[in-house]
Parts: C-alpha cells; structure tokens; sequence
C-alpha cells in the first residue's frame, strides 16, 4: 500500500512536471509573441528612418547640402533646376505660425475656462464635442478654407489669391484648438486642489488662482500641448495643399501662394514622376526634413509631459 | 492691510474673462456649424441614389462615388484586420508582460513618438515598404497595411488606458485562484476592459478613414471605374459560390481622395460633387465618433 502510494506520487509529479514544462512553454510564447507586437513600433520607426535616409542619400550625391540649405529657390521640376528647402520651410512656418496665433489663445482661454469656471457638467458636454473638431477629416477642412474662408477674406483684403497661407492657417488653426485646449486642459486639472484652496483661503479670486496659481503649476505640461500642436500643424497636408497653393514662394506675406513641405511632397506624388530620378528623391529629402522636425518637437513634448507628470504623480 | 477681496476690479475681470472663456469654447463650435451648413447648402442636392450608385466620370452631373465609399469599407475592413490584433497584443505586452527596464522606456517613448509623426511621413513609408519592397502594388492590402500602421499608435494607447483602469484585485483574485497570467489577462482582465478598448478602436479607425495624404502617396488612383473584387461572389458555373481575396490587390480609391480630385477641379459642377462626397465622409465619421462617445460614456465603471 505503501509503495503503491509512492509509485503513485512519483508517477503523479512526473506527468504534473510534464504538464508544468508546457505551461512554462506557452506562456513563454506567448509572452514573446505579445513581446514581438509591442516591438514593431520601434520596427515602424526603424523603418521610416531607413527608407528616409537611404533616398534622401541618393539626393545629396548630386545636390550638394550647403545648395539646399541656402538657395533661396525650389524648382525641382522646371527645366531650370533649383533644389533650395528655404520656400518650403518658410511656407511651412508661415502656415503654422498663423495657425498657433489662432489656436494658442483660444485654445488656452477655453482650457482654463473648462478646467476652473465650467461646471463638472458642462465640461463633460464640452469637451467630447470640442474633440469633433479634431475628427473632422483634414480634406473637409481644405474644402472649408478654399470655398468659404478665402471668398469671406476677400472682403477684407480685396488683393488676397485665391490660394493663400492666411486662409489655410486659419483654418489649421481651428483643427488644431481641440488639441491645445484638451491636452493643457488635462495638465491644469491636474494640478492638486490643495494649491487652489490654499490660494482661495488667502482671499483669492478666481481670475487669479487660474493665471498664478494653476496656470504657472501646469506650465510644463501646457508647454508640452503647445508644442505638439505646433508639430501637428507642420506635418499637416491636405488643407495646405489644397487651400494654400503650390508656388514654392519665398516670401512672408500671407496673402499670395506659398508651397509648404508636405504640400509639395503631394504636388510630386500626384504627378507621375518616374521612380528613382532626382525628383522623385526630392520627396525623401522632404520628407527627411519634416521628420526631422516634427521627431524634435514630440520628443521635448513628451519629456515635458513625463516630467510634469511626475512632480504630480 | 488691503484684502484681494476689497478689489472691485478684479470682480469685474473674474466675470469678463468668463465671457471670454465662454466665446473662446464656442467659437470652435460655431465654425464646426458653419462648416456644416457651408457643405450642406453645396452638396445636398447632389446626394442621390444616382450619385452613390454610379462611377466618377468626366461629367460632373453623371459623377458618383461608388468606388469611393466602397473602397473606403473595403480600406477600413482591412485596416481593422490588421491593426485590431496587433495594437491589442501590444497594448497588453507593454501594461502586464513588461518590465520596467530601459527596453520598455523606450518603446514607451517610440509609441508616442509614432502617434506625433505626420501622416504623409506613414504614406512615405507605405510606398517605400509595400509598394515597392513588398510589391503590393497600388492595392487594398498596401492601404490597409499604411493606414493601419498609422493609427496603430492610436490602438496601443486606446488599449493601454484601458487595462490600467481594471483594478489590481481582479488579477489577484484571479492569480489565487491558480490562474497564470495568460489566463488572468485572457478571463479577467482582457473582458473587463474591452469596452474601453472598443471605444478606441473605433476612433482609430475613424481617423483611417478621413486620411487622404498617405493613400496618395501610396498611389491611390482617382480614377476608378470599377470595385475590387468580392471576396465571396456568385457564379453561373460549379460551385456557384467564387471566394477568393483577390480584391485585396486590386487598386482603390476612397472618399477623400475622390473629394480631393474634385476640389482640384476648375469646372463648378465638381464642387457639388465633392460637397456631396464631403456630406457622405461626415456622416460616416461623425456616428463612428458618436458610437465611441455613447461607448466610452456607457463603459464608465467605477470599480
């Protein structure tokens, strides 16, 4: 009986030993093969930077860098070929920057009014519709910029093109409010409400526990929303390229045709440029610029989240 | 001594700024009216059973979108295939696999690096990968394949927020009662927190659908007289039944592309036309919107 029970036991943790290596088995597989999906976004990147780099290679062998840094010209596809980033990158920052002078102060007036003076209720009706602004398909927008914005801004500036940057950044601008306003908005309720009462108890008025106290708290992650705004107006395509035009012009005034980055990126892969020439790499170079740019800017946005997040966590 | 309090001034501010917060709030809101009404008074004549049944054509009045608005099914079908499992698998790696290590930090910071990157940057890197390395071609699956590594981001994030928010004394209920963690994450967890997932999902798919720049770059045409073909379809011949996933390499076009060519077009008669296109890709996009907000409202648990 005795050694009945021990055959028993010895049989019995042989099979649950067994048992117990697969299970180890497939949990490790599993634990890789989720391992291997969270892995391919750095794959994604790595994949971008490859493909970027290697054409835009190809670019500089025959133009040289010092040339598309300081020539003040883009005309990649015309028999007189220039190959100067400068109109480019000012038709972008021309577009961003009236972009940010509308979504900066509106989309920060309505944060602080959704964070401090809307009622619980009404910030929850608010924000969910404020977000719609930002699903609205950016080809609506361009739609919206070149049909009813640009005819309207001809009543004030009767000399304003048809294409032009004030329209399209205006109405980037207004795309882009939702993101200043719902991510500053996060930053400033999170700020503890200890500073706000310490503030109200000392006799302060709302207007200014709202710009001295919780405004300057949650200054890194406001920071943080403003500059991923900016880089989502830089990388923004379809209204530029459908309501600002696409004369690469060197110029700041905002009421004639300029060509922003990726609207040229656009402009080339519409034509039917033959793969592997010069102009087609150009779209690479373009496209190594705006990821340059825009990798820079996420990048300090998010380490001014994760810090300011921190001093709060 | 003089008290905040006795400052009449900062009263009348307090109550201004108000005002200003207020207009700033709605200001939004009032151009996402008039953009409305702007397409509608554009584009609804335009919407007819004839103008969704029928082939972009040279002629404005005989232009419809039917390869458009199924281009854009097939597009979001084949995105969702793709991104659903992939996003949800990392998802749950980087919230109950993952150690706090440096390789973890960085695919953090990846993640959110990739939802900042331009969506023309995704359509560069869909040509380079799949059109050419891949040799997919101008096809459904290259689309698909950009489209879902773009909103990607949005699904691992999406499905983060959401396992954070089941409680740790699911998962050790879970763990006492002998369960592994494959089994906690696949019975307990993964169930308690796929209502937030869904709401997630649907959004990112909502925003594949508006995106126009990386399918152009990725070479979607404009002009495209027929549909790709159905997978599953009725013949005349044995055995009656034709499946196959041929239409997957088939070229496309979507909505806002078709909208796109249009808007590029001097004639005046393609402005309605893409009015009308505007109207159909709104109303697709805003009830995927609002099936999300009743989702994400209805999932509020409190725990």
């Amino acid at each position: 009986m005795k050694t009945d029970q021990a055959s028993l036991a010895v049989g019995g943790t042989g099979t649950l030993s067994r048992t117990r290596v697969i299970r180890k088995i497939k949990a490790m597989l599993i634990r890789r093969l989720l391992q291997a999906c969270g892995l391919l976004s750095v794959f994604i990147t790595f994949a971008i930077i490859f493909i970027l780099f290697s054409e835009s290679l190809g670019f500089f062998k025959e133009v040289s860098l010092i040339d598309f840094l300081t020539d003040t010209q883009w005309t990649p596809l015309f028999i007189n070929k220039h190959y100067g980033i400068l109109p480019l990158l000012m038709g972008t920052l021309l577009t961003t920057f009236i972009a940010v002078v509308v979504a900066v102060p509106l989309g920060l007036t309505s944060a602080v009014y959704l964070s401090e003076y809307a009622s619980r209720k009404a910030r929850n009706i608010i924000k969910p519709v404020l977000e719609i602004l930002a699903a609205i398909p950016t080809v609506v927008y361009g739609y919206f910029a070149l049909l009813f914005i640009t005819p309207v801004l001809k009543n004030i500036f009767p000399g304003i093109a048809g294409f032009n940057a004030l329209s399209a950044g205006i109405v980037m601008g207004v795309m882009i409010i939702p993101l200043v306003s719902s991510l500053s908005e996060d930053a400033m309720h999170a700020v503890p409400n200890g500073l706000r009462e310490g503030a109200y108890a000392l006799g302060s008025r709302k207007i200014q526990v709202a710009f001295k106290i919780v405004f300057p708290a949650a200054l890194s992650g406001i920071t943080a929303a403003i500059i991923l705004s900016l880089s989502r107006a830089i990388g923004e395509t379809m209204i530029v390229a459908i309501a600002a035009g696409q004369q690469p012009n060197f110029t700041l005034n905002p009421l004639v045709p300029i060509e922003t980055i990726t609207a040229y990126i656009v402009q080339v892969s519409l034509g039917d440029t033959p793969h592997g020439t010069l102009e087609y790499k150009t779209i690479f170079v373009c496209g190594l610029m705006l990821f340059i740019v825009t990798f820079i800017l996420n990048v300090v946005s998010f380490k001014l989240k994760t810090r300011f997040q921190n001093v709060y966590d | 001594m003089s008290t905040t309090n006795h400052q009449p001034w900062l009263k009348k501010i307090d109550r201004y700024f108000s005002y200003i917060g207020m207009f700033s709030v709605s200001f939004g809101l009032l151009v996402l009216v008039v953009l409305v009404i702007d397409v509608f008074s554009d584009g609804f004549g335009k919407i007819d059973l004839q103008f969704m049944t029928s082939f972009p054509s040279r002629k404005p009045e005989m232009a419809g979108i039917l390869s458009a608005w199924v281009g854009t099914i097939w597009i979001m079908i084949t995105t969702a295939l793709i991104c659903i499992p992939l996003g949800i698998a990392a998802g749950i790696y980087l919230e109950e696999y993952a150690r706090k290590d440096w390789l973890n930090d960085f695919i953090e910071i990846n993640i959110a690096n990739l939802a900042g990157v331009p969506s023309i940057i995704y359509g560069i890197l869909g040509l380079g990968l799949f059109v050419r390395y891949m040799q997919l071609g101008r096809s459904v699956l290259a689309g698909g394949l950009t489209l879902a590594l773009l909103v990607l981001p949005i699904v691992i994030l999406a499905t983060r927020e959401a396992l954070k928010a089941v409680p740790s004394s699911i998962r050790e209920a879970s763990f006492a009662l002998g369960a592994d963690k494959w089994q906690t994450v696949r019975h307990q967890v993964l169930p308690a927190a796929i209502g937030n997932i869904l709401t997630g999902v649907i959004l990112a798919l909502s925003r594949a659908i508006g995106e126009t720049a990386p399918l152009i770059m990725i070479g979607a045409l404009t002009y495209i007289p027929f549909l790709p073909k159905n997978p599953v379809s009725i013949t005349k011949q044995f055995p009656f039944l034709d499946v196959g996933l041929q239409g997957f390499l088939d070229p496309f076009t979507v909505l806002p592309i078709q909208i796109f060519n249009w808007v590029s077009r001097p004639q005046k008669g393609f402005i309605a036309c893409a009015a009308g296109g505007i109207i159909v890709l709104l109303f697709i996009t805003l009830a995927m919107n609002a099936v999300a907000i009743y989702l994400r409202q209805k999932n509020q648990k409190t725990w």
